[in-house]
């Protein structure tokens, strides 16, 4: 990427910042000295399997599963996100099966597909409220204090953001639910676009 | 001894250095370039070059532990898994920010040639004439007509694409054909046109990639992969372009891990007679003679090799006889502009990834025009149809959102400026002796700030961005004024900048150090003021048009 590719990202009109990366434009002033052991098992990466596959299901192209995106997400917790947003994740697992507990009486992996979606559908409007309104605060409190500390991000809105990463730079997302051309070799401004026609991955 | 002894001596690798030493070595001198960094071969030391998205881990981006050890780098876009290892390790070489400085660096063979951004305009004399006739700094020693057919040189080699726009503001060059624009971009830039009746125009970015076959390297593949090294050779960068031009005389040798402490000035002569070397890998010290200096270790090493050359003749360093070395030192201020969404051409889109963009050249105090500022600025941006990575409000998650997503999204269209800088005395690298660098070097203490000029001018930087957007159609514009810290520009200049005048400016108008005459500085350093365009086609000029008088002078007997 370099500066033009940096203002395209500027220029989309996304839902907010991308979590813990910090990539554009804001200096990171999160360094904490440890990184949490944010450790995750088989079951664990199993598990966002599922909750990555809920938002990104298999149609006639891949699936999130199809592209290992719980595996992605542990790598970029572990590897990217800082310390307290690691524990928002891992305390977002528990509080997503409790929420499936409490909604159909059984963990998230246990309950149909139907209440899968049904559960998840409601935590995505849940976060996506939730950060509105923390985008609003945050921007209040740094009007009073320049240095005022970012509010807590959502944990879905967390899995959401990775499942979409992991599976639209994967192998499987980029080449078959999208387009890619490793070497394009010419470069044409105007050229036809009926609907159904796939985005380029890159 | 003999076998240390050369011709000329170029400090440094990266896009003047590697133009000083082809055209040394292809007038005949036996030239050693010496770069302090490792070298990075052209297409095997590309070693991301090929990797596809998925191949990196993070997929590009960055983690907690690379933020920790890039305490600088993070700052801005390029701390990134792709190209990591083409970036300055912060940890090892620190410097001191009087005020904030964000200065990223590459310390390798090619330097920064590597990794930039390619975009290459001409000055033109409204830039050259400008301190002299505003009153500021020092006037520039040549004019344009001194200046054109060394663009035409160095553009010829290097590569330039381009569209001829017959503006005197931004001379037109010696241009391979253009990239296109895309159709929305066609459509803003009549629109702009029409709006603004002919004052403001926008074309297609003048880039350094090529586009067709030229001087037996391969055209750009549209990778848009630039800045991990081009295994075609198909962009400008001292790898594909002049190290191969030297090395094909046999004149020249290379030696990378070579940090010059030192030019060695010689009292009696008053030149220089060499340099010393700390090699970077064992610390040892080696001294290296010749009849010629190029000093091309970028704007602010520059400064730092010469006022380390200190002496009982000059306490303040080699050429600080003015007092203005490391003064004056510039940058392009940028961080500001406007973006919208371009409703329809939803049958539209395009092929291939093109590392390049639009180009809307300064118009500000120009012609008629007349501000409450000096000077003025051009904007850089591009018309894209967004991705996957798009919000769409009406849908959440599931099967239909996939699907959703998979296909492009709207138009969007966006710009930025580049803002010219004026040179201050006051905004000035020195030397802090109290800080040492891993090789117990003293390192740089960096004082500079953008001033009222600067910060007025943000202002139509940021509503003209918007107006624009607006006159070419764009809704939901929304501008900003982000982040104008300097350095953010990477395009550190005047740290001893060209001038009439002995007693105010460190080189004369051949790039040629007054104090001591055999010496030469051509990269950013020697600018006399910024102008708003990208500057690295300038070094180029300047230092093939300084060679060529460095070799007559010496075959007069005169250095």
């Amino acid at each position: 990427m370099d500066r033009r590719e940096l203002l395209k990202m500027i220029a989309l009109v996304t839902g907010g910042a991308v979590i813990g990366g910090e990539v554009f434009l804001s200096g990171c002033k999160n360094t904490p000295d440890k990184v949490a052991a944010g450790v995750f098992t088989a079951e664990d990466i199993t598990w966002l399997d599922e909750v990555a596959e809920t938002i990104l299901p298999r149609t006639s192209t891949p699936g999130a599963k199809d592209a290992k995106v719980g595996q992605f997400m542990t790598v970029m917790v572990k590897d990217c996100y800082p310390e307290a947003d690691q524990n928002i994740f891992r305390e977002g697992m528990q509080q997503l099966d409790e929420a499936s507990e409490k909604a159909y009486s059984d963990s998230f992996l246990k309950v149909t597909p139907a209440q899968r979606v049904e559960l998840l559908t409601k935590l995505d409007k849940e976060s996506k409220e939730y950060q509105k309104k923390k985008s609003e605060n945050d921007n209040e409190a740094k009007k009073k204090d320049k240095n005022a500390k970012a509010s807590p991000n959502h944990y879905f809105t967390m899995m959401k953001q990775l499942t979409l990463l992991g599976f639209f730079s994967s192998k499987e997302g980029a080449t078959q639910a999208l387009r890619y051309k490793a070497v394009p070799g010419e470069y044409n401004g105007c050229i036809d676009y009926k609907k159904g026609d796939k985005a380029w991955a890159t | 001894m003999a076998n240390n002894t050369y011709d000329a001596i170029v400090i440094g690798s990266g896009i003047s250095g590697g133009w000083a030493a082809k055209e040394l070595t292809e007038k005949g001198l036996k030239v050693i370039m010496l770069e302090r960094g490792r070298d990075i071969e052209h297409v095997k030391g590309y070693v991301n070059a090929n990797k596809d998205p998925w191949d990196f881990p993070h997929r590009g981006g960055r983690t907690q532990q690379m933020i920790n050890d890039y305490p600088v780098l993070k700052r801005d876009y390029p701390l990134n898994e792709t190209n990591l290892d083409y970036w300055v390790k912060d940890s090892e070489c620190p410097y001191t920010e009087v005020k904030r400085f964000d200065w990223f660096r590459g310390y390798h063979v090619g330097g920064r040639s590597l990794m930039w951004g390619r975009q290459s305009y001409r000055m033109s004399d409204f830039d050259m004439n400008a301190n002299a006739k505003e009153g500021v700094g020092v006037d520039w020693p040549i004019r344009y007509n001194e200046l054109s057919p060394w663009y035409d040189y160095a553009e010829k080699f290097a590569g330039i694409s381009g569209s001829k726009e017959g503006l005197e503001h931004l001379p037109d060059g010696q241009f391979l054909p253009p990239m296109d624009m895309n159709c929305v971009e066609k459509d803003v830039a009549a629109r702009i046109k029409d709006h603004f009746k002919g004052t403001r125009h926008m074309f297609i970015g003048r880039t350094a990639n090529l586009t067709q076959e030229h001087n037996g390297r391969t055209k750009c593949q549209f990778r848009n992969k630039c800045w991990l090294g081009c295994p075609f050779g198909a962009y400008f960068s001292t790898q594909s372009s002049t190290l191969p031009a030297a090395r094909a005389t046999g004149n020249l040798t290379l030696r990378p891990f070579s940090i010059v402490t030192k030019i060695i000035y010689d009292k009696d002569t008053k030149k220089a007679k060499g340099v010393e070397i700390l090699d970077a890998e064992t610390n040892k010290t080696y001294e290296y003679f010749a009849k010629i200096v190029f000093v091309n270790a970028s704007a602010l090493n520059s400064a730092w090799v010469l006022m380390n050359s200190a002496t009982d003749v000059w306490e303040g360093g080699l050429g600080s006889s003015s007092g203005s070395l490391g003064q004056n030192l510039m940058d392009h201020h940028l961080g500001v502009g406007a973006s919208g969404v371009m409703e329809g051409y939803e049958d539209k889109y395009y092929y291939g990834r093109r590392a390049n963009g639009i180009y809307i050249p300064r118009y500000r105090n120009l012609y008629n025009d007349k501000r409450d500022y000096l000077r003025g600025f051009g904007y850089q941006g591009s018309a894209s149809r967004q991705g996957w990575n798009r919000d769409i409000a009406e849908l959440t998650i599931g099967a239909d959102f996939k699907d959703a997503l998979t296909e492009p999204g709207q138009w969007t269209m966006g710009m930025g400026g580049f803002g010219e800088i004026l040179p201050y005395a006051e905004n000035k690298v020195t030397l802090d002796k109290t800080k040492k660098d891993k090789w117990g070097l003293p390192v740089l203490a960096i004082d500079c700030e953008l001033k009222e000029n600067e910060l007025k001018m943000r202002k139509d930087m940021q509503n003209d961005a918007k107006e624009m957007l607006e006159a070419a159609g764009a809704k939901n514009v929304r501008s900003w004024d982000g982040d104008g810290t300097p350095g953010r520009g990477i395009h550190e200049m005047g740290t001893a900048r060209m001038g009439r005048d002995p007693k105010t400016s460190v080189l004369n108008g051949f790039n040629q150090v007054w104090d001591a005459k055999n010496v030469f500085v051509t990269d950013g350093a020697c600018m006399t003021s910024a102008s708003c365009v990208n500057p690295s086609l300038t070094y180029m000029a300047l230092t093939a048009r300084a060679a060529d008088f460095a070799v007559k002078e010496l075959k007069k007997g005169n250095l």
